[in-house]
């Protein structure tokens, strides 16, 4: 007599054999249905979004392949595009697969095969793409932007106008920034040279570009308190502009005489080879003031600590928004996101340039209206058993409702 | 001319992204495309003038026999070492041809640590900078530091070990307060990088320019 512990797995290999003779003998399954082709709004014509009638025998489908060829090939042109399995529903959008790149203008067909295992499979016909793919001229999609961006140029033009027309315009002081003169005349008084970092990102960065309009304006003071100036760079292009700003901003203060061009200069791209590099700096020429502004990432902490360590009264300023603590606790003035993008104009004081912080000023004052009323109709809500955030949300996000 | 010609070029191609970000049609992505191509190809040939500024720097600290020379010196020889070791010479280590070469065995056993001793020195200066922010000096700092603490306890399994308020109350830090802070600054910095960017534009900016720019 056979005992339990044979049996089972006896047992289990007649289900097996049950399963596969069944397998064998099963009818293939029935084809896919239609397949509809859309062209997908707003893209550059590379995307179509594909959908197919399931199979009637869906349940027993293990998987569909979908197949594509341009209009007027042959059989063998047939490429698989995707493959979808039975849980996965049966539409995607074709052309996201960089291998099987959808052109604009082209007509294509398409077919699907079901598969109820990975050597069976039941084709469906061949449909020809009822839309063509087309790039839009205008993405519908972003018409909020549009809008907001509209508001912004106007604020920032109007305030412009103002500027220039002669309005006196306010601007709350920052310490950061009136520091900097502070710091100049500290390392004149000490004979001692000026560090200044434009951050490690690349010229396309804003926030480099602000630094080295800063720089410039930072410079013209170094070059009128016959100050030393260290300008290290990671980044080739940005060296470049740096060298420049700095060699104008000697001219400007009647000193090109006074201008080392060994100040400004090109360390590494790489990023802690960099830092070693301006550590180093730091260790043997002790500059009394070091700015760090621009764009910091992991190497923040370990330069103002350094720096801190070496006694110099430092400067920071960064949009990095990890960075900026690493930079409060150890620097003595910490310009914080959009004041280093202010520091410029404060620094300058040219009307248009005053103009424009004005204008943001005024959009962030909007920006925080919307807020305070979405947070009042949220109360509201609350009180009155309204619904009007979800219609205010429907408002904005509904591309339909504007 | 030397002023008006990049003022207009800026103008033309800052205006030009402008309008390209709303048209998603493929004309204006291959004006992208050739736009964004073109910056690594400046990026080589400024690198070129990199490598001067840092050769022209050090081998004038070693005429002069200025403070440290010595470093200098070192930073000339291994600067046209490498491409030297890497193009020039792809000599691998015992001369054998299916070896490391010296390149791989420089980079890989001499600069990689030292880049990494680099950055594990943020390990130690995170340690003196909390220590640094974390003293309780004013009301304000207190409260820093409490908020530090109940974050970090949230963090490890000890702190749910002794309460599981720790984790809850350090997430509602995380995702409420120090969020809407983060938001806050990100949408000013937001602002403040499209202002620049219009200021930049249309010629209200012009320190970029460097010496075009007066």
């Amino acid at each position: 007599m056979l005992s339990l512990r044979a049996a089972v797995p006896a047992l289990v290999l007649l289900a097996m054999a049950s399963a596969a003779v069944a397998q064998q003998g099963a009818e293939p399954v029935a084809p896919p249905g239609e397949v509809t082709v859309s062209d997908v709004p707003n893209d550059a014509g590379d995307q179509l979004a594909v959908s197919f009638e399931p199979s009637p025998d869906h349940d027993r489908v293990e998987f569909y392949t979908v197949y594509r060829r341009e209009q007027g090939e042959g059989d063998e042109a047939w490429r698989t595009v995707k493959v979808l399995f039975a849980g996965q529903g049966t539409a995607f959008v074709d052309g996201l697969d960089p291998d099987f790149p959808v052109q604009a203008g082209q007509v294509y067909e398409y077919r699907v095969g079901a598969s109820p295992g990975l050597d069976e499979e039941t084709l469906g016909a061949a449909y020809t793409a009822q839309e063509v793919p087309q790039g839009e001229w205008f993405n519908t999609g972003k018409v909020r932007i549009l809008i907001g961006c509209a508001l912004f140029l106007g604020l920032i033009f109007w305030f412009f106008n103002r500027a220039q027309s002669g309005d006196k315009l306010y601007l709350r002081p920052i310490p950061g920034i009136e520091a900097i003169d502070e710091a100049i005349g500290r390392a004149t008084e000490m004979g001692k040279p000026i560090l200044y970092v434009p951050g490690l990102s690349t010229i396309s960065d804003v926030a480099t570009i602000a630094s080295l309009t800063i720089l410039g304006r930072v410079a013209k003071k170094v070059a009128e308190y016959q100050t030393p100036l260290m300008v290290p760079n990671r980044d080739p292009i940005v060296y470049t502009v740096a060298e420049e700003s700095v060699k104008q901003a000697y001219i400007e203060a009647g000193r090109p005489d006074a201008y080392d061009e060994d100040s400004v200069f090109y360390l590494t791209q790489s990023q802690f080879a960099f830092v070693a590099g301006v550590n180093g700096i730091m260790a043997r020429e002790k500059p009394a003031t070091n700015f760090y502004l621009g764009m910091f990432w992991a190497e923040s902490l370990i330069l103002a600590e350094t720096g801190s360590l070496s006694g110099a009264i430092q400067i920071a300023g960064t949009d990095a928004v990890t960075q900026l603590p690493f930079f409060i606790t150890t620097c003595d003035y910490t310009l914080i996101g959009e004041e280093l993008y202010a520091a410029s104009a404060y620094l300058g004081r040219e009307p248009k340039q005053l103009g424009a912080i004005k204008g943001q000023d005024w959009f962030k004052a909007i920006i925080m209206l919307i807020i305070v009323g979405t947070l009042a109709l949220g109360i509201l809500d609350l009180i009155a058993g309204t619904d009007l955030v979800a219609w205010l949300d429907h408002l904005v996000t509904s591309p339909a409702a504007i | 001319m030397k002023r008006t010609i990049p003022l207009l070029i800026v103008m033309v191609g800052g205006i030009m992204m402008m309008i390209q970000f709303f048209i998603p049609h493929q004309i204006s992505q291959a004006i992208f495309g050739l736009y964004t191509d073109y910056v690594p190809v400046i990026s080589g040939f400024a690198l070129i003038l990199g490598v001067g500024s840092l050769t022209r720097v050090h081998y004038h600290k070693v005429r002069r026999r200025a403070d440290n020379w010595q470093y200098s010196l070192l930073v000339i020889v291994t600067l046209y070492l490498m491409p030297v070791f890497g193009i020039i010479i792809p000599a691998s280590i015992g001369g054998q041809a299916e070896g490391p070469s010296v390149f791989h065995f420089l980079y890989n056993y001499v600069q990689i640590p030292i880049q990494s001793t680099m950055f594990s020195l943020l390990a130690f200066y995170i340690a003196s900078a909390a220590f640094r922010a974390f003293r309780a000096r004013s009301a304000m700092a207190t409260v820093l530091m409490l908020a530090a603490i109940i974050v970090m306890m949230g963090q490890v399994p000890i702190g749910d070990f002794l309460g599981k308020w720790f984790p809850a109350t350090g997430l509602w830090i995380l995702r409420f307060p120090n969020l809407a802070g983060k938001r806050a600054i990100q949408l000013g910095v937001g602002f403040g990088i499209l202002a620049t960017n219009l200021k930049i534009i249309f010629g209200v900016e012009r320190n970029w320019l460097g010496g075009a720019g007066k």
